[in-house]
C-alpha cells in the first residue's frame, strides 16, 4: 500500500488527529499527512495527548516504533484501558524476524506477545494484509478500545 | 497556602472551563472540591494531564482548558513544555501547584526546588508564564489568564498537610471520560 492510499483508507475511517514519533519505516505516511500530523516527543505523550483529542470528539491515531512500545505501556494500561479511551497505533515492527540493528532485537522478538499479555488486540501487516487490518482496527476501537497494527518493512511504498 | 486550598480557590474560579486534574491529590482534592462534569481526573498515566489537556485543547479550540499538574507529573513529562509551546493552543492554561514532593506516595521530596519551572517555560517559548511563591495571592493572575490568549503556564508554590485526608475518586474511570467528553 502506498502512503496515500493508507492516508485515504484512515480518512476514510474517519481518523482525524495523527500524531506519534518518526520511524523510518512511516516516513511515507507521515509525509503525507504533513500539516495534519503533530510532532509529539514521546510516545506516552502522544497517546496523552491523542486520549485528550479523544475526549474532544476526535478520532485519533498514534504512529510509532515498536521501541515505542515500553514508553507507551503504562499510558495504555492507566488510562486507556481503564477509561475506553480508544486509539490506533500504526506501529513499525523493528526487528521483525531477527535480523535489524542490535537495538531492536529484544523488542522486535516480543512486540507482540507484549500486547498480547496485556490483551491489546493487533495485527502483524505486510502489504496484502493491511487494509484488512485496518477495517478489523476499526472494530476494535468503536469498543472503546486501543488497536496496534505492525506494519512490516516494505509494506508502505 | 496548602495545596487542597489553592484547588479549592482556583474551582471556584471556575466557570465553564474544562479541567483536566493530574493523578494523586490534585484529582482528589478537586473531585472533593466540587466535582463537576467538566472535571476529568486522571487516575494513573503520570505525567499525562498536560498532554491530555493538549490534545483535548487542539480537538475543541473554542473551549478553555485548565491543567492542574504537579511539580512531579510536570517533571515526569518535561518534554511536554516544548510540545506545548510547539502547538501553542490560545485556549490551553497550564497551572503547576507545586509543593515540592510526591504527596500522595508519602511526601517524598522532588527536585523541583533546584530547578526553575518557570524559567524551563520560558525557555521552550510558551506565551504567558507566571510564578508565584508560597503564599503570593495567585488568584488575579489566573483569573487574567482565563481572559487572555494563551498558551499560559502558572507556577504556584504550595505547602503540604499530611495530615490531609482525603477520599479517592468516586466515580469509575469510564464514567469519569464519558461525561467529560459529553458535557
Amino acid at each position: 500500500m502506498d502512503a496515500t492510499t493508507l492516508k485515504t483508507r484512515l480518512k476514510g475511517l474517519g481518523f482525524d488527529f495523527f500524531t506519534g514519533v518518526p520511524c523510518s519505516l512511516l516516513g511515507g505516511i507521515i509525509t503525507a499527512l504533513a500539516g495534519e500530523y503533530i510532532p509529539a516527543v514521546r510516545e506516552d505523550t502522544a497517546l496523552g495527548m491523542a486520549a485528550g483529542a479523544y475526549l474532544g470528539g476526535r478520532k485519533p491515531c498514534v504512529l510509532m516504533q515498536n521501541s515505542g512500545l515500553g514508553y507507551s505501556l503504562n499510558v495504555l494500561t492507566s488510562l486507556n484501558m481503564i477509561y475506553d479511551i480508544p486509539v490506533l497505533m500504526l506501529v513499525s515492527f523493528r526487528g521483525y524476524g531477527g535480523k535489524d540493528a542490535p537495538e531492536h532485537i529484544i523488542m522486535g522478538r516480543h512486540c507482540v506477545e507484549l500486547m498480547e499479555t496485556f490483551g491489546i488486540r493487533n495485527s502483524v501487516c505486510g502489504r496484502e494484509d493491511l487494509a484488512a487490518a485496518l477495517a478489523e482496527a476499526d472494530k476494535e476501537i468503536a469498543k472503546g478500545k486501543p488497536y496496534c497494527i505492525f506494519i512490516k518493512e516494505d509494506t508502505l511504498e | 497556602m496548602i495545596m487542597r486550598e489553592a484547588i479549592t480557590k482556583i474551582i471556584s474560579l471556575i466557570g465553564d472551563e474544562y479541567v483536566v486534574c493530574a493523578n494523586g491529590f490534585i484529582s482528589r482534592d478537586a473531585f472533593n472540591a466540587k466535582d463537576r462534569p467538566r472535571n476529568f481526573y486522571m487516575l494513573g498515566s503520570m505525567g499525562q494531564a498536560s498532554s491530555i489537556g493538549l490534545g483535548f485543547a487542539m480537538a475543541r479550540p473554542g473551549k478553555k482548558v485548565v491543567v492542574l499538574d504537579g511539580d512531579g507529573n510536570l517533571l515526569m513529562n518535561f518534554g511536554v513544555l516544548s510540545m506545548i509551546s510547539n502547538i501553542s493552543p490560545k485556549n490551553y492554561i497550564h497551572v503547576v501547584l507545586d509543593n515540592e514532593c510526591y504527596d500522595s506516595t508519602g511526601g517524598q521530596p522532588t527536585i523541583s526546588p533546584r530547578v526553575d519551572l518557570a524559567r524551563a517555560a520560558e525557555g521552550c517559548g510558551i506565551k504567558n508564564v507566571i510564578k508565584k511563591d508560597l503564599g503570593q495571592d495567585f488568584a488575579e493572575a489566573f483569573k487574567d489568564c482565563l481572559k487572555k490568549e494563551g498558551p499560559s503556564f502558572i507556577l504556584v508554590k504550595v505547602g503540604r498537610d499530611p495530615s490531609e485526608k482525603v477520599p479517592r475518586v468516586g466515580i469509575a474511570p469510564p464514567e469519569i471520560a464519558k461525561r467529560f467528553k459529553n458535557a
